[in-house]
């Protein structure tokens, strides 16, 4: 028997040993200064390359105009602020909302292997969207695309909502086998409607639109995601000790005060209309949000109070490099996003995994 | 000495369980009082898990109430409850390699509101809680690594984390070798707090409960002091099994041992047993 444990201070535990992987406060900061490499990347390259400095004397020059004086042609003043940063903005604001979403995501179904494109949310949206290139159903002309897609994304919402809910109670299985069908179901619908519309360069326009793509963003729609994912992401930095407390199981979490079935239903509609919100602007990217908790797990563990806030600079910081390596490699022709990301991530995601295994 | 709550008295009154048209518990009242172990023993089946699901909130009894001093537990909000009461379950983190540290710190998560950080109390507690499970050194450690014994011994300590007077633990000594187990319901003894305990191994509900309440088929078949609970007509009418009870010289504490099936009390003469 050793009694005599209880009786003695534990040694006090330095501040920065206290978890073994790195230290938080400079990974968080290096991952600050890769978003900001990446989007000064992302706006200097391009059809008319410009030096990274003039890149950040526009902006400077934009915020406080009497510190840089402009000695560039106003048209490069123009491709930064009016082309690329609204581009670049999206990049980001579309990364860390698909990542936060992934992250949340997999504390709600308990299943590390989650993608918010598995909630059937992305299906509704695609169905929208091909319902107004295809079937030119247009009332609100440039708006049409976009809230098609949203309205969508709040239909697969609903549906997947009410099968997944019965009686108060929401299961990790029934959430995602709800997700799944949904998804599949509105998937063939869009599938039917490209199919039956005859037109190639109708079947290509959207067939784009589904790999993904962040092509002729405007600030006029750009400020509607990003509001969306900064409250999104800081709703559930308030909610990340319960976050914390699925991952430990559905009657501990109970155990330790959560109402787990209110708190799911809760997450699943935030997570949805994030993924709606942002699907509406950029098309379903995959990869992205089931990829990034996983680097951020590796890097700062899986609390989610330091996870979020990590999870939400690296996929922002990955998104714009995508979105620029997605522009430029075959230039002029644009590759659809979600085909690199895809196949950047997938090998990336079994190289983390096996170093990880070995270690 | 850690931090526990004020010891509650605990009750169950008239509880019954019904699931899909099965009652796996049926009018179950017992009380525990503050302070005091009571084991919750009893076949596969006769309703231990699911009767404790009722005290710690994961599962709405069909009818009855269960009392946290005089209060239903299922009418005051969770949080309160869990600063009040914790629960050592079978349920482990899964694939999202969490640390032992941070298992243990969501002990802390009902006494904090959105944004609160942990403070220097919070880590001490939590280490403290990590040290007396003799788990301290593996706090680093991811927990999916850890042995199931060890497994065990953090989830009791996230309970002890929680700091409440009151502990409802499902075989808290599963997969637990024989020093560990001794220690993890020494633990709970030397806390002080209230505690019910569902235990497979009679013989440790013997030596740590102050009484045993032995449940059967969803009912409460027996209570009271080991001595007086744990006879061979009820190890034969509950268990099926013929079992001889003595008192252990030493303690008086009772002593099971179980007659293997086919064995008659007494070997044959070549020292084998019958055919």
């Amino acid at each position: 028997m050793t009694g005599t444990t209880t009786g003695v201070r534990p040694a006090p535990v330095p501040a920065v040993a206290r978890r073994g992987r790195l230290p938080y406060v400079p990974v968080l900061v290096l991952l600050g200064i890769l978003v900001v490499a990446a989007a000064t990347a992302g706006i200097a390259f391009g059809s008319v390359p410009l030096p990274p400095g003039q890149v950040w004397g526009i902006l400077l020059h934009r915020l406080v105009p009497s510190l840089v004086d402009p000695a560039w042609p106003p048209v490069r003043e123009t491709i930064v602020m009016d082309v690329r940063l609204p581009r670049v903005v999206l990049g980001g604001v579309v990364g860390a909302g698909l990542s936060v979403c992934g992250m949340a995501l997999q504390a709600v179904v308990r299943n590390p292997l989650a993608d918010p494109m598995l909630l059937g949310v992305s299906s509704g949206a695609t169905v929208g969207a091909v319902l107004v290139l295809v079937v030119n159903v247009s009332l609100l002309g440039a708006f049409s695309l976009p809230v098609a897609a949203f309205a969508g994304a709040l239909v697969a919402l609903l549906l997947v909502y009410f099968l997944a809910r019965t009686g108060g109670r929401m299961t990790t299985v029934r959430l995602v086998l709800s997700g799944v069908a949904t998804g599949e179901v509105l998937s063939a619908v869009a599938g039917y409607l490209i199919v039956s519309s005859g037109d190639p360069r109708k079947t290509e326009s959207a067939l784009r639109w589904m790999l993904g793509g962040l092509a002729g963003i405007t600030w006029d729609l750009v400020w509607i995601p990003a509001a969306a994912v900064l409250l999104g992401t800081g709703a559930l930095l308030g909610v990340s000790r319960p976050l914390n407390l699925l991952l430990a199981g559905e009657e501990a979490a109970a155990s330790l005060g959560l109402n787990v079935h209110r708190f799911r239903a809760a997450l699943f509609v935030l997570v949805a209309l994030l993924v709606g919100a942002i699907v509406a602007v950029s098309g379903s990217i995959g990869f992205v949000g089931l990829m990034m908790p996983h680097v951020v797990r590796l890097l700062v563990g899986a609390d989610h109070r330091r996870a979020l806030p990590a999870v939400a600079l690296l996929g922002a910081a990955f998104m714009i490099a995508a979105d620029l390596a997605a522009r430029t490699l075959t230039a002029p022709e644009e590759i659809p996003i979600g085909i690199l990301t895809a196949l950047t991530g997938g090998p990336f995601f079994l190289w983390l995994m096996r170093r990880k295994a070995a270690r | 000495m850690r931090e526990t709550g004020t010891p509650a008295t605990l009750r169950a009154e008239k509880v019954s369980v019904v699931i899909g048209g099965r009652a796996l518990v049926q009018d179950v009242t017992f009380q525990v009082g503050p302070g005091e172990v009571v084991a919750l023993v009893g076949p596969n089946g006769a309703g231990k898990s699911t009767l404790l699901r009722t005290l710690y909130r994961a599962l709405r009894p069909t009818s009855g109430r269960v009392l946290l001093d005089g209060e239903d537990v299922w009418r005051m909000p969770g949080r309160r409850l869990a600063r009040r009461l914790a629960a050592v379950l079978q349920e482990t983190p899964g694939e999202f390699d969490l640390t032992v540290y941070d298992v243990t710190a969501m002990g802390r998560t009902p006494y904090k509101r959105a944004f609160q950080g942990d403070d220097a109390d919070d880590r001490r507690i939590i280490m403290d809680a990590l040290e007396s499970l003799d788990v301290a050194d593996l706090a680093e450690a991811p927990f999916d690594r850890l042995s199931g014994g060890e497994k065990q011994r953090v989830l009791i300590a996230r309970a002890l984390a929680q700091g409440t007077g009151t502990m409802v633990l499902d075989e808290p000594t599963n997969h637990l070798d024989m020093r560990h187990q001794l220690d993890a319901l020494q633990q709970v003894r030397r806390l002080g707090v209230t505690a019910i305990v569902a235990l497979h191994d009679l013989n440790l509900a013997a030596a740590f409960g102050d009484r045993i309440c032995v449940l059967n088929a969803g009912r409460v078949v027996a209570t009271g002091p080991p001595a007086a609970v744990l006879t061979p007509a009820l190890l034969e009418e509950v268990y099926r099994v013929t079992a001889d009870v003595h008192s252990d010289p030493r303690t008086g504490i009772p002593q099971i041992s179980v007659m293997p099936y086919g064995r008659s009390a007494s070997p044959g003469a070549d020292g084998r047993p019958p055919k």
